[in-house]
């Protein structure tokens, strides 16, 4: 496939262009691509630059190839590069490392903020209460000053919130 | 209710009232939401969607909010009608584009709106005229709780919502704002405005959509950012740009007023006599004398004539408009001579 642009080179950079609902894919080769990019960071912002700027000319080896899909609907990794959406709920768990720079890079952090549903689903439930509770108990123990079991507690919240994000 | 008694009013969104309605048009806030245990509209099978689209439907029958709401069934509407909503404000492209298992619901005075299946599961939306994005978000706020009630909703402690296209994954909320600057673009300060919006990690775009330049001189400005901040604080983040902009808009005006009053009363008078007498018009034309005219009614030089209906024209004039009035379908051309009538029988007095 060639560049949409100057179509005579090799398209490698896959964008996904959002505007009002709108969306479009474009081809790119990485000069385009890299002229495009600023042009629309000072447009629109890094939001738009979403699927392409995900590996930004870092092809990816053939073993994470095979390992990046989610079980659940079968996404796999290069088709969300590509098109630039998730396929289910799961598909977080399944690349949730690529995610985590991901949303860094597109939101400036990656820890959710704002509100939670009133009904939460099981699992996820069960961890927040099982967080909440350890963090009073980091709380009593710094405000005891017992420094010891606030750096076991520490860990453990620690080992929690990154079961969160498997 | 049916879509058909749609077309002898408009949304409540266009009646011109709440704080700063010279300025701006509306405030929305659209929250997108996913069922937990259903693979996103782009992943899924039409069995799949089906199986959401029952679910959403039949709890919404249980909420009071959707009481006065309408279900449309999007693969059951012709293509005058999807267009018709489109130009409402009230779905997207996307969502007409790909009908089968996908459904809008609209609330009477369409200040509530839910895109069942587009990219994701749901699309909330809220909207009211004015600058009121505090009350849209409470309004938003309550119809979610009650949704998550009996839906469980695909959410994760850290990462929030999770929705197909990782820049809503969060809060999952867009609020926006549609402003009509007609006095930065005549003073030529748009683009520096529209610039130092972008670097804040805001987005605009214009009244029409799909990426068209912004006619009749509307931006929407909306938040990109939907991680690592409340919805409370991304709200509070656009009320002060916002109110940014009017200002800036407002000493825009002045300005136009004191240095050169003869010549904008000149123009705005032009516009409106145009619009007024007019047989044949196109919408693009239509657009910008329409924008002339409602500065002239938020600077007092126009008395005869109210906000309400103006806003209402730049809804009434698109073509689904055009042809669900007059009941048929209309070419280019007599689509032309079409709007000019109706702005004659809107205003023409
Ligand atoms: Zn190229
Ligand atoms: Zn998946």
């Amino acid at each position: 496939m060639m560049c949409d642009i100057c179509g005579k080179k090799k398209a490698t950079v896959h964008l996904t262009e959002i505007v009002d609902e709108q969306m479009s894919e474009m081809h790119l080769c990485e000069e385009c691509a890299r002229q495009k990019s600023v042009q629309m960071e000072q447009q629109f912002g890094l939001a738009d630059l979403l699927a392409g700027l995900a590996d930004f000319g870092k092809p990816m080896s053939e073993a994470e190839k095979i390992d990046l899909q989610c079980r659940n609907c079968g996404m796999t990794y290069e088709d969300f590069r590509k098109f630039g959406r998730l396929g289910c709920s799961e598909c977080y768990e399944a690349f949730k490392g690529q995610l985590a720079t991901l949303l860094k890079k597109v939101h400036g952090s990656n820890q959710h903020l704002g509100k939670t549903p009133v009904r939460i689903p099981q699992v996820e439930k069960k961890r927040i209460e099982g967080l909440q509770e350890l963090k009073n108990q980091l709380m009593e123990a710094i405000q005891m000053e017992d420094f010891e079991k606030a750096a076991d507690l520490r860990d453990k919240i620690r080992d929690l919130e990154k079961k969160g994000k498997k | 209710m049916e879509l058909s008694d749609f077309i002898h009013s408009t949304g409540q969104w266009l009646k011109g009232t709440g704080a700063h309605a010279n300025i701006v048009m509306s405030s929305r806030i659209r929250l997108a939401r996913n069922l937990a245990t259903r693979p996103f509209p782009n992943k899924a099978r039409k069995k799949e969607l089906l199986d959401v689209l029952a679910a959403v439907q039949s709890v919404m029958t249980e909420i009071d909010y959707f009481k006065d709401s309408i279900f449309l069934k999007i693969n059951e509407l012709d293509n005058v009608d999807k267009q018709f909503l489109i130009e409402r404000h009230l779905m997207s492209h996307e969502h007409a584009a790909n009908p089968d298992g996908k459904a809008l619901v609209v609330s009477k005075e369409e200040i509530l709106s839910v895109m069942v299946n587009e990219e994701d599961h749901m699309r909330i939306q809220v909207m009211k005229s004015g600058l009121d994005l505090d009350e849209t978000w409470k309004i938003a706020d309550v119809i979610d709780d009650a949704l998550s009630q009996k839906l469980d909703f695909a959410y994760s402690i850290h990462w929030g919502y999770l929705t197909a296209c990782p820049t809503n994954t969060g809060t999952a909320m867009r609020g926006s704002v549609m402003l009509h600057l007609p006095a930065l673009v005549m003073t030529k300060q748009i683009n520096k405005v529209l610039n130092a919006i972008s670097k804040l990690s805001f987005a605009s775009r214009g009244f029409y959509g799909e990426g068209t330049q912004a006619s009749g001189n509307f931006y929407q400005i909306s938040n990109q950012v939907s991680m690592g901040h409340t919805e409370q604080d991304v709200i509070q983040n656009i009320n002060g740009l916002i109110s940014q902009i009017i200002e800036q808009e407002e000493q825009a005006r002045q300005a136009l007023l004191l240095q050169n009053k003869p010549v904008l009363e000149d123009k705005i008078f032009r516009s409106y006599g145009v619009l007024k007498n007019a047989h044949i018009i196109s919408s693009q034309e239509t657009v910008e004398l329409l924008s002339m005219v409602r500065l002239g009614i938020d600077l007092d030089i126009i008395k005869d004539v109210d906000r309400n209906a103006i806003n209402e024209l730049f809804i009434m004039i698109q073509p689904a408009h055009l042809q669900k009035l007059e009941g048929k379908k209309l070419s280019a051309s007599e689509r032309d001579i079409k709007r000019a009538s109706l702005i004659r029988q809107k205003i023409g007095g």
